[in-house]
Formats: structure tokens, C-alpha cells, sequence
């Protein structure tokens, strides 16, 4: 049967009858009594609900005002609506009804005015059905016009429509805090995502009063059907998560930790970065994590000791990766937590997994994400699997930690130097020696920094091996992270000791963390580890190329003397008897071995 | 050009869940079950999807009957 979730709405449309006629034959379904009472033509909004709602394990039944009448029918006209009995209420209005928009010549207190009249008309249907029927409402604020009179204005002045649908909706939210039988349904940002020509017909509404696109009439209606799962409990809640090339880049068994991509290094290890903070930001709204992986158990499990994995094993509660089929993987999962299967998504860049888990636990939720990691989270969010009304005690107790540390922000939001400032990112640094599981990274920073580079010499990943296990090198790479989370492997230096002299054969350094003083960080390494080895002199080069002037006065600000001098080009040298460490601000910390 | 009727034909079973209807150029609202304002609604956004072709204002209002729909997809689809 057609997948009601992501089939397109032509298709829905066209096919409605025989789908409907399809998903009323399951069993168990539960009955469920909906009033749309809406501002303008409800019909296809209803169709295409219906349609999710049965797909959901509902058997909706709809009373649909008449049009126009949806505050007739909930203020003053109400004895229809009361014998139908809803058990849910939906009050589809949308920018075509929002009336007493104030005169372009408005000020603040005309404006205010508008807004409260505006909203008390609004409260007097939310009271009436309240009063009435005791039953939960679900109401869409509004999205922006399709025209704005006052051009960019129009957001700001008193006299605009759109910045009287800013407080419209700011005023609805603020109500729907104080009301637990009221949730809004966020229209403003469901017709963002389609843009005006996705969202808006004008043919549709002069001709039949549809305000919207079937593509708008189908948004309204899938995120109707998330508010109601949510509503009665049918929300997902476990997301089951495959590892190689969903997780990280990479076959972990194949390649090992080293060498899977994940971190801030290439694109594509920073779109699985993406991925798997999006993940952990569902953990810390409540969702449960689970992983379902094709691997030797000791193999996957290693994979989150990568110091650049953002998720950790104790993120995960429970983690299955042997060789069975993963739909049976699913099932012992569901039995050790204790949840349905019917309330677990699984993502898996592996189509053949996909179909597989798909056709034997039909109540999993299995979206087609294809194989790019940079699209999985757009597509559980256009899912709309784990859409709340509210947030638990827990999750309201996770909220306020976060909202300390953002506090903690906005004080720091003032500084009176450059120092102060630095001080606030709380930087710490990881600076060591070249290690196995950096030389890909190192690498292909080395061979693609063009900036602060002194001397843009370029080494191919055989030549870095060999550098990094020969005794007569110095190496260091440099980590740093901030309050703002980390930069990854951002600075290189490759010293070649000649005697009691060290070459700086190599020094770059990342420009997404210039004027940090992680360059005062990476000297006073690398002093540090040549006296230790017995060397009293750095020599350091600069060699002009068309991108690095910003570094031809490296060595001058960090005090190494002027050596010679070839055309652009040019040598310093430091004495280290009388070096003196230089950084203040970065805190050093050891390497993060897992 | 293919024959807007055959390709008409299956839209209308679908929208109208009719299986078996034989659609023809005289058919029209009063002669085909169900062909209701909410399915005429249906019916030319589906067949607008279909088509890729958007109908003007008023374009519809004068239609007597199928064929002359016909007809006027077809000018939309040569304008192109």
C-alpha cells in the first residue's frame, strides 16, 4: 500500500478514496470525534487528515462548520457543534481571517489596542468551546502575508501587518502557556518552510475560498496529525540508529578508529558531526537513543571512544551490533526497555535494512533518508515523530541547566579588552606529538591551508607517517575548543632538529581560530619539547606565497630575531635560554585517549 | 499529443472512486455520479497537477461538458 507519511499530495489527492477505503478496513482503530471549524475551505485539509489520522490507528469522524463560521460556531451558533461532541477542536484560521489590523498611521497605543482586540476575539472562542465542550483545542497562529504595504517596514512600524502578526503569535504562545487545553499550531513556521508560492493560491481562494497550496493543505495536515499522536500518547519515543555511513563515515570493522570520519576536519566528517549532535539534542529532550549495527560488538563500541564523537556510549540505552537481522535486533531492544515497537524510528543509510526492518515491524517508523548524512535530520524532522504538547518535570530540569549556561553568556556579552574577552571562551587546547589516529586529519589540513602557513610546504599522508615515527622530527598538533564547542585539529608545527638547532619546517594554523593566541600556545609547546630534547636555538621561515602575507610578520611579533632576508622571503631565529611562556588565556589539557 | 481523454479517464475513476467509468467528451456534472462542487475542486487540482498547467479565473465557469475541458487543455499545452 502506499505510504501515507511521505507520499506526495497529488498523489494523495488522487488516490484518497481507495486509501481511505483501505486504512478504514484495519482493526483497532481507535474512534476519535474532530470539529474543524475553520476561516476559510476545510475540505482538503480534512480529506488529507483523515488520511494520516487512519494511517495513525485513528477512525476520525469530522464535523466541519460551515464556511467562515468558525467563531459563529463556537461563540453564538454552538447547538451543532455541542451534539457532535468533539473530543478535539481544531480552530483552522489562518492570515485571511485575522481581522482588526491596525491603520498604517497606528502608534504604540493604537497598535496595542489592535493586538488585544485581536486576541480577546480569539480568547472568546478558546472560552466558549471551553465552557461548552471541555475539550482540547488546537489553534494555528499565522503565517506572514503575502504582501507587505510597508515593504521591511512593515516588521517594524506600528501600522504594519507583519509586525502585528509577530505580536499576534507572541500573544497566543504566551496563552497557550497558561492553558493546557489550548496548543497552537505553528503555521508561521509550516508556511516558511514552503515559501509563499509553495503556501499561498489565489486562484484557489477567489475560486473556492482555499486559502493555500495542496502542498500547504498537506504541512497543515501532517503537523495536525503530529499534535494529535502527541495528544493521545502516540508520539515516538526511541530512536534506533545504524553506525557505519550513518553515524560516521566509514566501515568501522574495515577502516578502524582512526580512520572513520567524524569531527570538524573535512565536510563530510563535519555533516556526521552534524548528525550526531542532532541526536544528542533529541536525548536532551527526552528521546531515548538505541543503536542496531552490522558489526563485532568490541569494533562498533569503539567507535565513541573517537575523541571527536560527540556521542558516547552512556548516551546510548541500548546497543546491539552482531550479525542477526536487525529487525529482530529491534525487537529484543523493544523488549529490554520496555517500549512498543510501534514508538521506535529507525534511520540506517542502507536501503536493503531499511525495506527489511520496514516490512517485518510494520508499526516502526522507517523514513527514506537516502545516503546522505547531511539530509537525515530534515528528514525525522519533516517526520514529526517526536512532537510533545509539553515538557515533563525532567525535561524542564534539563531546560534550566541549559538556560544557567546561557545566562552565563549574555554577562559575558560586555568586554572592556581583548583579554577579557579572550578569557571568556574558556579555551582549552590539546597539543601533542603526531598520533595514529590524527595523521589523515593532519594530512589534509597541511595540504589545505593556505593562509597562515610560513612556508606552504606539502606532505603526502606516507611522508607525514614517516615524519611522525622518526626521532630527529618534532612534531605537535594543536586541538582547541571554547565555550562555543570545539574546532577540532586546527594548527600544525613540524620542527627538524640540525644539532642544537630546530628547524621549523612547518607552521600553520586554521583561520577559524585566529587571534586566539593559540599560536603563543603551540610556541610555548614546542620551546618546551626542544629544550627537553636539547636544543637551545628555533629557526623559524617565512615563504612568501599569493595567500600568506598575513603571516609575514609571524615570527617578528612572537620575538625571534631577523636572520636574513631573500626578497619576500625570510628567516628568524629564537634563543631559548631567556624563553619566557607566553599564553595567558588557553588551559592545556592531555590528550583524550579512548 | 497523447489523448487527453484516456489520460482524463483514470484522474476521474480515481477522484470520483469510480472504477469502471467509461468517461466521455459529453460527459459532465449532471451525468456522472458524484461530480459534486467538493469533487470538481478535486478534479482540477488534480488534473492541474497532472498537467503542469495552471486554469485562469473564470476559464472554468463556462465549460459545458468534458470535451470542451479537453479542448482547452489541449490550447494550455500547445501555448507551451
Amino acid at each position: 500500500m502506499l505510504r501515507v507519511d511521505s507520499a506526495d499530495s497529488s498523489t494523495l489527492l488522487l488516490k484518497r478514496k481507495s486509501l481511505r477505503r483501505e486504512l478504514s478496513a484495519k482493526q483497532d482503530l481507535r474512534d476519535l470525534r474532530v470539529a474543524v471549524l475553520g476561516g476559510s475551505t476545510t475540505n482538503e485539509v480534512v480529506d488529507l487528515l483523515e488520511l494520516h489520522l487512519l494511517a495513525d490507528g485513528f477512525r476520525p469522524t469530522f464535523y466541519q462548520s460551515d464556511y467562515g463560521r468558525w467563531y459563529e460556531d463556537a461563540v453564538l451558533d454552538s447547538a451543532a457543534l455541542v451534539a457532535f461532541a468533539p473530543e478535539l477542536v481544531y480552530l483552522h484560521t489562518s492570515g485571511v481571517n485575522l481581522g482588526g489590523v491596525p491603520p498604517v498611521n497606528a502608534d504604540r497605543a493604537a497598535f496595542e489596542a489592535a493586538v488585544a482586540g485581536e486576541l480577546g476575539r480569539f480568547r472568546n472562542a478558546w472560552r466558549a468551546i471551553d465552557e461548552k465542550l471541555g475539550c482540547q483545542i488546537i489553534q494555528n497562529n499565522f503565517e506572514r502575508g503575502p504582501s507587505r504595504m510597508l515593504g521591511n517596514l512593515d516588521a517594524t512600524s506600528y501600522g504594519g501587518r507583519t509586525r502585528f502578526v509577530n505580536a499576534i503569535n507572541a500573544a497566543f504562545a504566551d496563552e497557550a502557556l497558561g492553558n493546557r487545553r489550548l496548543v497552537i499550531q505553528d503555521l508561521d513556521t509550516l508556511s516558511a518552510r514552503l515559501g509563499d508560492k509553495g503556501w499561498f493560491d489565489r486562484h484557489r481562494w477567489f475560486a473556492y475560498k482555499i486559502f493555500g497550496t495542496p502542498d500547504a493543505n498537506l504541512a497543515i495536515a501532517r503537523s495536525l496529525a503530529a499534535i494529535t499522536r502527541a495528544l493521545y500518547g502516540k508520539s515516538k519515543k526511541c530512536l534506533v540508529l545504524d553506525l557505519d555511513n550513518t553515524l560516521w563515515g566509514g566501515v568501522i570493522g574495515d577502516d578502524g578508529v582512526d580512520k572513520i570520519k567524524i569531527g570538524r576536519e573535512t565536510a563530510s566528517a563535519e555533516s556526521y558531526t552534524a548528525f550526531q549532535e542532532y541526536c544528542l539534542a533529541l536525548r536532551h529532550r527526552g528521546v531515548v537513543l538505541a543503536v542496531c549495527s552490522k558489526n563485532e560488538e568490541e569494533n562498533a563500541k569503539k567507535g565513541f571512544s573517537h575523541p571527536d564523537s560527540v556521542l558516547k556510549l552512556e548516551h546510548f540505552a541500548a546497543f546491539r551490533a552482531n550479525w542477526s537481522p536487525k529487525h529482530e535486533n529491534i525487537l529484543s531492544i523493544a523488549a529490554e526497555l520496555n517500549l512498543g515497537v510501534d514508538s521506535f524510528v529507525f534511520v540506517d543509510d542502507n536501503p536493503a535494512e531499511r525495506a527489511l526492518v520496514a516490512a517485518q515491524l510494520p508499526g516502526v517508523a522507517v523514513p527514506d533518508v537516502g545516503s546522505e548524512v547531511a539530509y537525515y535530520a530534515d528528514f525525522l524532522e519533516a517526520g514529526h515523530y517526536f512532537e510533545s504538547v509539553g515538557l515533563s518535570a525532567e525535561d524542564l530540569a534539563r531546560a534550566e541547566a541549559y538556560a544557567l549556561n546561557s545566562q552565563r553568556a549574555a554577562q559575558t556579552a560586555q568586554f572592556a579588552d581583548y583579554g577579557e574577552y579572550l578569557a571568556s571562551l574558556a579555551m582549552t587546547a590539546e597539543i601533542a606529538a603526531f598520533s595514529p589516529t590524527y595523521l589523515d586529519r593532519i594530512t589534509q589540513l597541511i595540504n589545505k591551508t593556505n593562509q597562515f602557513n610560513l612556508t606552504t610546504r606539502r606532505y603526502t599522508l606516507a611522508e607525514i607517517e614517516a615524519i611522525a615515527a622518526n626521532p630527529q622530527h618534532l612534531t605537535l598538533y594543536g586541538r582547541l575548543s571554547d565555550t562555543f564547542g570545539d574546532n577540532g585539529l586546527i594548527s600544525i608545527i613540524i620542527g627538524k632538529k640540525q644539532g642544537t638547532v630546530l628547524d621549523l619546517e612547518l607552521w600553520l594554523m586554521s583561520c577559524r581560530v585566529l587571534k586566539r593566541d593559540m599560536e603563543l600556545a603551540m610556541l610555548d609547546s614546542i620551546v618546551e619539547r626542544a629544550r627537553a630534547a636539547g636544543i637551545g636555538t628555533l629557526r623559524g621561515y617565512y615563504k612568501k606565497t599569493a595567500k600568506n602575507a598575513m603571516v609575514a610578520d609571524h615570527y617578528e611579533k612572537l620575538g625571534f630575531a631577523r636572520i636574513s632576508t631573500d626578497g619576500e622571503d625570510s628567516s628568524w631565529s629564537l634563543d631559548l635560554s631567556s624563553y619566557q611562556p607566553k599564553n595567558r588565556y588557553i588551559k592545556l589539557k592531555e590528550p583524550d585517549r579512548g | 499529443m497523447a489523448d487527453i481523454l484516456t489520460e482524463l479517464t483514470p484522474i476521474f475513476q480515481d477522484v470520483l472512486d469510480l472504477p469502471d467509468l467509461a468517461l466521455k467528451r459529453e460527459s459532465n456534472a449532471t451525468n456522472v455520479e458524484g461530480w459534486d462542487s467538493l469533487a470538481h475542486v478535486n478534479l482540477v487540482t488534480a488534473i492541474q497537477q497532472h498537467y503542469k498547467i495552471r486554469f485562469a479565473l473564470g476559464e472554468l465557469e463556462d465549460l459545458k461538458n468534458v470535451g470542451e475541458m479537453i479542448d482547452l487543455i489541449e490550447t494550455k499545452l500547445k501555448a507551451r
